[in-house]
């Protein structure tokens, strides 16, 4: 399995769109954390998901990447939630405004 | 070996107490964070940073490290005296679980022991983690397609548990069409599974390189285009730079600074693909020489213009 992964062959992956979507359970599986982490994510209003309720919420794409900065920032920075949540906006505004 | 200096690793000195060294560890890991830094090396100082924390914020290992002395030079080597902890205790696995540690051998030999046994759980099985990265192209990339060296750290465990950092090189292809802020899933290339759990998946977010000439706004590609008063003022025929390589462009007689000539079609590569938007900059001729001064001072006199004529201040 190991030599298959480290391979020197060209990979050619999936191309998946800002706007694409993701499950609740696909989000807390690939980030590796709790449904109740993403509650709270939500409740602090760092991730916006769509849909009614919690069993039709729907994540963007970019939310993979968000939860696991808030969750880096926390761990590695001793910030809170509400902390993580405003280094993450800031972030976002300097990425804007480098682009 | 190398002996690792904790203490310079943080910048404190050996006699800083629990507080001052607990400050200068936080305000390093702010600066070098890898999701908020920006310095060149933020990943393997952050590493370090978080090595000489992990041992110098729990006494009992900061007193058994200081016990090692400090005179020990690159030269010589490091190995662990023979009686080394004996008479200590360390606690438990370092802090932050789930965060793949990988600390030095140094560390490893000296307080390797106290991690938790995390090898791979009998008859548990587990999906590995994904992966996420960002990866800089060039918006050529995206007209042309292209195939890309990527390299990353990742965290791997050997088969005895241990937590080892290796170094990935992949290679990618990037497909036509590819917009900032779009992700590629390479999957299987995350995490390793535990037990017969699959690996993870890596996603890779797409960031196009700062460009000289061109700017992205999603499929659309804004490029600034310098020209002559006479040609904005005349009308001309001129070669341009696109992604997809240079092209003739008209210059409408009349044309305003800023005016945008939208070349449809020319932008980023797709089913409907984005548009190039060509915006006109008039650059004024320096009046270095005696010539030049004269045809402007002619114009001054011939050509009646009053660019501040709607101002109202006459």
């Amino acid at each position: 399995m190991s030599d298959e992964r480290y391979s020197e062959r060209t990979l050619t992956g999936e191309v998946l769109n800002e706007s694409d979507l993701v499950s609740l359970a696909d989000l807390c599986r690939s980030c590796t954390v709790e449904t109740e982490t993403i509650t709270t994510l939500v409740a602090e209003g760092i991730l916006d998901p769509t849909g009614e309720d919690i069993e039709h919420w729907r994540f963007t794409i970019g939310s993979l990447r968000r939860v696991k900065t808030v969750i880096h920032l926390q761990r590695d920075l001793g910030v809170n939630l509400a902390g993580a949540a405003l280094a993450l906006e800031l972030l976002d505004r300097i990425a804007e405004m480098e682009r | 070996m190398d002996y690792k200096d904790y203490y310079k690793t943080l910048g404190v000195e050996r006699k800083a107490t629990q507080d001052e060294i607990k400050r200068a560890y936080r305000k390093l890991a702010r600066k070098y964070h890898p999701d908020v830094s920006k310095e060149a090396d933020a990943e393997l100082k952050f590493k370090d940073l978080g090595e000489a924390y992990e041992v110098l914020k729990d006494p009992e290992k900061r007193v058994a490290y200081d016990q090692l002395g400090s005179d020990w030079n690159s030269q010589q080597g490091f190995r662990p005296p023979p009686d080394w902890g004996a008479g200590f205790e360390f606690h438990g696995a370092p802090q932050g679980a789930g965060r793949q540690h990988d600390f030095s051998d140094f560390f490893e030999s000296l307080f390797g022991q106290a991690r938790g046994s995390g090898g791979p759980g009998r008859g548990f099985h587990m999906q590995g983690e994904d992966h996420h990265a960002k990866i800089l192209v060039n918006l050529e990339d995206s007209f042309h397609g292209a195939s890309r060296s990527i390299s990353l750290q990742m965290p791997d465990v050997t088969p005895e548990g241990h937590v080892v950092s290796k170094k990935r090189t992949l290679k990618v292809s990037i497909p036509k069409g590819i917009r900032q802020g779009q992700q590629i899933r390479l999957s299987g290339q995350g995490a390793k599974g535990r037990g017969s759990g699959k690996a993870g998946d890596l996603y890779l977010e797409i960031e196009f390189n700062a460009h000289r000439y061109y700017r992205v706004e999603g499929a659309d590609v804004y490029l600034e285009l310098p020209v002559a008063p006479w040609e904005a003022a005349l009308g001309a025929s001129v070669k341009v730079p696109t992604p997809s390589g240079a092209i003739g462009l008209k210059i409408p007689a009349g044309s305003k600074a800023g005016k945008k000539l939208r070349l449809k079609g020319r932008g980023i590569p797709a089913k409907t693909p984005g548009d190039l938007y060509v915006v006109l900059q008039i650059v004024l001729p320096p009046a270095d020489d005696e010539k030049s001064r004269e045809i402007y001072r002619r114009m001054q006199e011939e050509i009646k213009f009053d660019p501040r004529a709607t101002m109202e201040v006459a």
